[in-house]
């Protein structure tokens, strides 16, 4: 089966694992704690405790055993679980407090643990949903439709907008940055003369693929310079901006 | 003159369906009975009654394709069932999944929409900007306005990719987020 090769995850592991979203993205996955309320939910669970009358001191330890665990892994998930923390923290100082003074004459005064289990509830819900969800795309990705014909009017490829281009041209501003640059002193290349480079290789080739257009490019300004020679000759002369997929390579052509 | 020229020929039932076929084999998307009654200038109710009979005429050969609504409109596509041959010939893998904490924002999103990054929050107890980063690329959800609250915070919705990822025809077909309630009382 083909199962070997997808990128799965199991929505009951309880371990940390690492999922790749995309080649050049590294994630990891802290398993079911997504977040504090799969925590709670977790150790709930673990205590096998009624969630409508959670033991909120038992938990509350239990809870801080795993945040000093966790916090040397991800520090930006930790801020959300140190929240809880404190809201569990909160909860049980008040469960301390003998009754009587919130409720002097009032038969029902709020359980402090109210809010935190009708969060704990519509989390699992939303958790629940997500789980059909997954379900569902997994199916979804075993039915295929037919491929796009081509025709002059449906020409979908045209549709390549100025943010693609931007996205296109952040891509390699990204990627310049990261790589070390001998200054050397160097002319600057003025729009005119960027233009024509520009004209002359289209009329050339008919085409240009503007990744490969953009990386020629030393400089940050020349980049930058280019760009809006790309955008000046989509606006006067008779090219289109082409993408034969959503976020793939922008092709200018001659029409 | 012209309207005697329409009425001469009208077409068979069996015509209709044979165009409508057609017509949602060429499409791109998910064609709606609307447009294609539109394309047609045929009646909007004779175009649906002739969609449900292609769509029977679909389940009982029984084949290798499917006749489905998605999305809002009509599409042929391939049974699931085959989807281990086709990978095989296509050379595709599928694509990578969403992550948990994608999947968890998207289902806040789809049965709270519009909704915000604060409401999100509140069900999730997580901040989720890269889910929902992630989510935009992906164009499974759309900016949809600001609330009018303080900070204005920005309203998101599911969009039409979504409704075709999730293989739904529309929102309504999404179960009621109450169904998964009693799954929470087994904790």
């Amino acid at each position: 089966m083909e199962q070997t090769e997808q990128l799965t995850f199991n929505f009951f592991t309880e371990t940390p694992h690492i999922t790749t979203e995309s080649p050049d993205e590294i994630k990891l996955e802290l398993g079911k704690f997504a977040g504090p309320l799969d925590l709670l939910l977790y150790l709930i669970k673990q205590e096998k405790a009624n969630i409508f009358d959670i033991p909120i001191a038992r938990i509350t330890d239990e809870y801080l055993k795993y945040i000093r665990l966790m916090k040397s892994l991800d520090i930006s998930l930790a801020t959300d679980f140190i929240v809880m923390a404190a809201t569990l923290i909160e909860i049980k100082s008040k469960m301390l407090l003998p009754r009587e003074i919130f409720d002097e004459t009032e038969e029902e005064t709020e359980d402090p643990r109210e809010a935190l289990v009708r969060q704990l509830l519509e989390h699992q819900k939303f958790k629940n949903a997500a789980q059909m969800l997954y379900e569902r795309v997994t199916v979804e990705q075993a039915v295929f439709a037919r491929g796009r014909i081509e025709s002059d009017e449906n020409n979908h490829e045209t549709n390549a907008t100025v943010f693609d281009l931007l996205t296109v041209f952040q891509k390699i501003l990204g990627r310049r940055k990261e790589e070390i640059q001998m200054e050397i002193e160097r002319e600057e290349v003025s729009l005119t003369d960027m233009l024509k480079n520009l004209k002359r290789r289209i009329f050339q080739t008919n085409e240009l693929n503007l990744l490969k257009f953009f990386e020629e490019m030393h400089t940050r300004r020349e980049l930058v310079t280019a760009f809006i020679a790309v955008l000046e000759i989509v606006r006067t002369e008779s090219v289109k901006l082409t993408q034969t997929a959503t976020f793939g390579e922008i092709i200018l052509k001659k029409v | 003159m012209d309207l005697e020229n329409e009425k001469k020929q009208p077409r068979s039932v069996s015509e209709i369906v044979s165009i409508v076929e057609a017509l949602i084999f060429v499409a791109d998307e998910p064609i709606s009975v609307k447009l294609l009654a539109e394309v047609l200038d045929e009646d909007r109710e004779i175009v649906k009654a002739a969609v449900e009979e292609l769509s029977s005429q679909y389940e009982q050969r029984g084949g290798g394709l499917q006749l489905r609504e998605i999305a809002g409109g009509w599409q042929i596509s391939t049974r699931t069932e085959y989807h281990a041959e086709i990978r095989a010939f296509l050379k595709t893998r599928p694509s990578a999944k969403l992550s948990l904490a994608a999947l968890e924002t998207l289902s806040v999103i789809a049965y709270k929409q519009p909704a915000t990054v604060p409401e999100i929050l509140e069900i999730r107890g997580v901040q989720s900007a890269s889910a929902i980063k992630t989510l935009l690329d992906k164009r499974l959800i759309v900016a949809k306005g600001r609330k009018e609250t303080v900070g204005r915070p920005m309203l998101y919705g599911t969009s039409k990719e979504f409704l075709l990822q999730f293989g739904l025809k529309d929102l309504s077909e999404l179960p009621s987020i109450e169904d998964f309630e009693d799954l929470t009382q087994g904790i």
